[in-house]
């Protein structure tokens, strides 16, 4: 059994003909070529695979892409406007807050959602706001200290 | 030095990764490509009676099924050990087992199919059986007699023993002192756990017979290497080998694994290009793990708090079969590291090699070094404890002197320098300990439960000298190749042996050589990581990059300013002593007269064009050099941790951490920092959180990051990292490793805090990680417990 799904991915709408159990991420990947979401795990401990789903941080491997048939998407390669880096991609750039940039895309995802809640978040609301998300490498510091000094720019 | 070296430059390769375009395995795909899945025992001990492939083969997407008979059948070799101490028994380790499987996890049959659900479906419809077999998992226990076999061929599932040390200066120190202070501890099993998942992708070109693999390696050429002589069995010159980005390693990514001969087998055998990726589960059961020691030890002193003998017993566990390098992790990167920062007259070690029905052990970030460091502070912090002297003083009058450097050790070494005494200074400063310990007396006026851990440790980064490495039971040499390639217009490629992962050498190598040559880093481009670009490469571990991998390129870079100076002396008509290189703008002119002078770029055409080049000198301006090490660089660290242990939940809080690293000449300190502080936050993860537990039975009990306690961004509050620079004499560039130090310090700073908080208590030792169950536990049985 096979079902249609639509959705607007990066601001471009795309229909899509997808077994039940295909999971977002996987048609992000597969189907639409954006491979920028990673997969680090398959219990939905990591965050790597985070993206915005009508404009909330999901991680993409607990949605089934049917579930989110009419929704907005966006991922890591969209998140930047025609003027260059988004600020919190700048901000990671600046503050060395990646190494081997794996969990990158989901921490920048996540960082989105975390100025959006709480602007003027603290170094403890970031580590607070990261609950979900695994960095392997950076110790978590500079990651901390990007999303921070996103957020005291203004985003 | 230069405008580079010494500066935080901002990293190459991070524009790539925050826009999501990382160049991983897993992110390769061809038109026609098959997804392929492997079967996993699930048990740890198994004859395996029966395999039916057929409904898995029947199914709608399957384009092929194998089993190990195949593979064998296939021409596949047996993955060899890189390593071997005298006497070591090794056995076979096939890619895919035909009969018995040896731990869970170990590969059963393999399927090709269109995508990775039906693969994933089509092994679920694999059916085996299996008569099981006796387990045992046990570093220590492996050895009791009558203990299961792992293997029938090796009659005490021992593998190798191996001692090191003044066997004789020890004895005389114990029969002498006037203390002596014991520890039996285990330093846990800890699963790397690098973000990404291993992969691995291979397309075959049936016309020419090439075969391109891609893998998650951390050193392509050794891999191609091992596919070509052993697993494979295509020539070398027919293989391309790459790792590209790869999410992270932490040792896990250096050994040749099955899945790497598989796949390359699976493209051939059916003539279409394969990829398969690791789920998670898959990679915590299969990646090598790392650590899992037990030890029994005793520390020898005189009245006075000096050291003088240190006697250590350790089994190591190194799983069903010996992974890539296991062998070297718990004898030459191990014993070798037990007289620590102290002058110790009487060190001698002995460890046995154990194997077990578990995943391989081999190295994980520190390898054998953060074993020997945590062992020693232990043992220092009992001695002060039962000298009542303060730790961090007690340290102070043993370190070794930092006149005394080089400063040879029993157990083989020779420290190239260092100052440990400043070290712990400024750490004790930057700290403010004795502020810190007048608060821990407050705190525990008050009932609460404060500690203060100190450690000073040591690490031997930058392996190694290759007659040396050979010596002790390499198969491989441990220099580095560096190829310096200056195109005709003065752009600079710059090839590497050594393998970035997350280390950023596409920045740092890139400043080292824009140094040397005096150009612009933006015009010079560092590629690594694919043996088809590359000559050859030992890839990256041990903290080797920037010592043996950047060593080369400044030999390379030292043959192009001379060549350069040749063509720009011709050019100007001087004699060449006449004439020097302007390392700063990179510019040959007539000595006194820098506005007479051509710049790099026209000196690179020169070479090219050959119009008017000195007599005899071939065109051309690019340079390989092979750098062998003349030894191993000591890096040094001293680390302050403050914690809070709750009498209720008994949950420790981290409250300062404060990190004083030596590394040698730093080339960025943003990406030196990077990595100590991620360093740090693994240590503290083996100190609190990780474990990689298997049941008797042998099944993994950790085998998902639900049961992996992975660090979380809370778990720390911050990290104060500062440095002091004792240059290492033994390298050009003065550098020492810095990937591993910060992990090899934090386990002991954390774990000694803990028990410094506990010891009101009575409690003296808790196995790790200390988490609030264990630390309970061990309060009850202290007979405290509220
Ligand atoms: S891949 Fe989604 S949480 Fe790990
Ligand atoms: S940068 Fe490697 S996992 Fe975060």
């Amino acid at each position: 059994m096979r079902h249609r799904v639509c959705l607007t991915v990066n601001g471009k709408a795309e229909e899509f003909d997808v077994e039940p159990r295909l999971l977002l991420c996987h048609l992000l990947r597969a189907y639409v070529g954006l491979t920028g979401t990673n997969i680090g795990c398959d219990t939905s401990q990591c965050g790597s695979c985070t993206v915005l789903m009508d404009g909330k941080a999901v991680k993409s491997c607990t949605v089934l892409a049917v579930q989110a048939d009419g929704c907005e998407v966006t991922t890591i390669e969209g998140l930047a406007g025609a003027d260059g880096l988004h600020p919190i991609q700048q901000s990671f750039w600046d503050n060395h807050g990646l190494q081997c940039g794996f969990c990158t895309p989901g921490m920048i995802m996540t960082a989105v959602e975390i100025l959006d809640r709480s602007p003027g978040a603290t170094d403890a609301d970031v580590r607070h706001g990261l609950e979900g998300n695994i960095c392997r490498c950076t110790g978590y510091e500079n990651i901390v200290k990007s999303i921070v000094a996103a957020g005291a720019r203004g985003n | 030095m230069g405008r580079y070296v010494g500066t935080s430059v901002k990293r190459v390769e991070d524009p790539r990764f925050i826009q999501g375009k990382g160049r991983y395995v897993a992110n390769i795909q061809f038109p026609d490509m098959v997804h392929v899945a492997i079967k996993r025992s699930p048990e740890a001990h198994a004859r395996i009676t029966r395999i039916d492939t057929s409904a898995a083969a029947a199914m709608d997407g399957v384009v092929a099924v194998f089993t190990g008979q195949d593979f064998k059948d296939g021409g596949c070799g047996s993955l060899p050990c890189g390593w071997l101490v005298p006497d070591t028994k090794v056995p076979d380790r096939p890619i895919v087992v035909t009969d018995r499987v040896c731990h869970v996890g170990d590969s059963v049959a393999v399927v090709a199919a269109r995508t990775p659900y039906i693969a994933a479906d089509a092994v679920e419809a694999i059916e085996v059986d299996y008569e099981p077999l006796p387990t045992v998992v046990d570093a220590r226990g492996a050895m009791d007699e009558g203990a299961p076999l792992v293997h029938a061929e090796i009659d005490d599932n021992v593998s190798y023993h191996w001692a090191l040390g003044d066997q004789e200066a020890c004895e005389k120190a114990f029969a002498e002192a006037d203390e002596v202070v014991e520890v039996e501890l285990v330093n846990q099993r800890l699963i790397p756990t690098a973000m990404e998942p291993r992969a691995a992708a291979a397309q075959w070109d049936a016309a020419s017979e090439e075969m391109t693999v891609w893998t998650t390696s951390q050193n392509p050429h050794p891999i191609r290497l091992l596919l070509s002589a052993f697993t494979l069995g295509i020539p070398e010159s027919k293989l391309r080998v790459i790792s590209p980005d790869v999410g992270g390693g932490f040792g896990s990514k250096i050994f040749h694994y099955p899945e790497e001969v598989i796949v390359p087998w699976v493209a051939r055998e059916i003539g279409r290009p394969a990829r398969w990726v690791a789920t998670r589960t898959e990679s915590q059961m299969t990646d090598s793990q790392g650590r899992d020691h037990v030890t029994v030890a005793r520390l020898a002193m005189t009245s006075d708090g000096t050291f003088t003998g240190l006697d250590v017993e350790t089994w190591a566990n190194q799983g069903a079969y010996l992974s890539t390098f296991a062998p070297l992790i718990p004898t030459a990167l191990y014993i070798t590291l037990l007289s620590g920062n102290y002058k110790m007259p009487g060190v001698f070690g002995k460890v046995h090699g154990t194997l077990t029905n578990t995943v391989p052990v081999d190295a994980y970030r520190g390898a054998g070094r953060p074993e020997a460091a945590y062992l020693v502070e232990r043992l220092v912090d009992l001695a002060a404890t039962r000298l009542g002297r303060d730790p961090l003083e007690l340290r102070r009058h043993n370190a070794i002197p930092k006149d005394d450097f080089p400063y040879q050790t029993p157990v083989a070494f020779l420290y190239d320098s260092g100052d440990y005494d400043r070290l712990m200074a400024t750490a004790a400063d930057n700290a403010d300990y004795a502020g810190m310990r007048a608060a821990q007396a407050e705190a525990r006026a008050e009932g609460e439960l404060r500690g203060v851990g100190v450690v000073c440790c040591i690490e031997a980064s930058g392996p190694a000298p290759s007659a040396v490495a050979g010596s002790l039971g390499s198969a491989v040499g441990f220099w580095e190749s560096g190829e310096v390639r200056v195109h005709p217009t003065g752009q600079v490629s710059v090839f590497t042996g050594s393998h970035a992962h997350g280390q950023g050498h596409e920045t740092t190598l890139a400043q080292v050589v824009a140094d040397e040559l005096g150009v612009p880093i933006e015009s010079v481009e560092v590629v690594h990581g694919d043996t088809g670009r590359v000559n050859f490469g030992m890839g990256t571990y041990g903290s080797r990059s920037a010592c043996v991998g950047g060593s080369a390129l400044v030999r390379s870079a030292e043959k192009v300013r001379a060549k350069v100076l040749e063509i720009g002396a011709h050019l100007l008509e001087a004699a060449e002593e006449d004439v020097v290189y302007d390392r700063e703008t990179g510019r040959v002119h007539v000595k006194g007269s820098p506005e007479s002078g051509k710049d790099f770029g026209e000196l690179a055409f020169a070479a090219y064009t050959a119009h008017n080049l000195p007599e005899g000198m071939e065109p051309g301006l690019n340079f390989v050099s092979f750098y062998d090490p003349a030894n191993f660089t000591f890096p040094a660290s001293s680390h302050i941790c403050e914690v809070e242990v709750c009498p209720d939940t008994w949950e420790v809080r981290i409250l300062r951490y404060v990190a004083v690293d030596d590394v040698g000449k730093v080339i960025n300190p943003m990406i030196v920092e990077g990595q100590i502080q991620g360093g740090i936050v693994q240590g503290v993860g083996q100190a609190l959180t990780e474990i990689g537990s298997y049941s008797d039975d042998g099944q993994l009990l950790s085998g998902s990051l639900l049961e992996y306690a992975v660090p979380r961004a809370d778990l720390l509050p911050g990290i104060e990292v500062d440095r002091i620079e004792t240059p290492s004499p033994h390298n050009p560039l003065g550098v020492k490793g810095a990937g591993e130090m910060g992990t090899i310090a934090a386990t002991p700073a954390v774990a000694n805090a803990v028990l410094d908080a506990l010891a009101p208590l009575g409690v003296t030792h808790i196995e790790l990680p200390l988490t609030p169950e264990r630390i309970w536990r061990a309060v009850q049985a202290a007979g405290n417990g509220a």
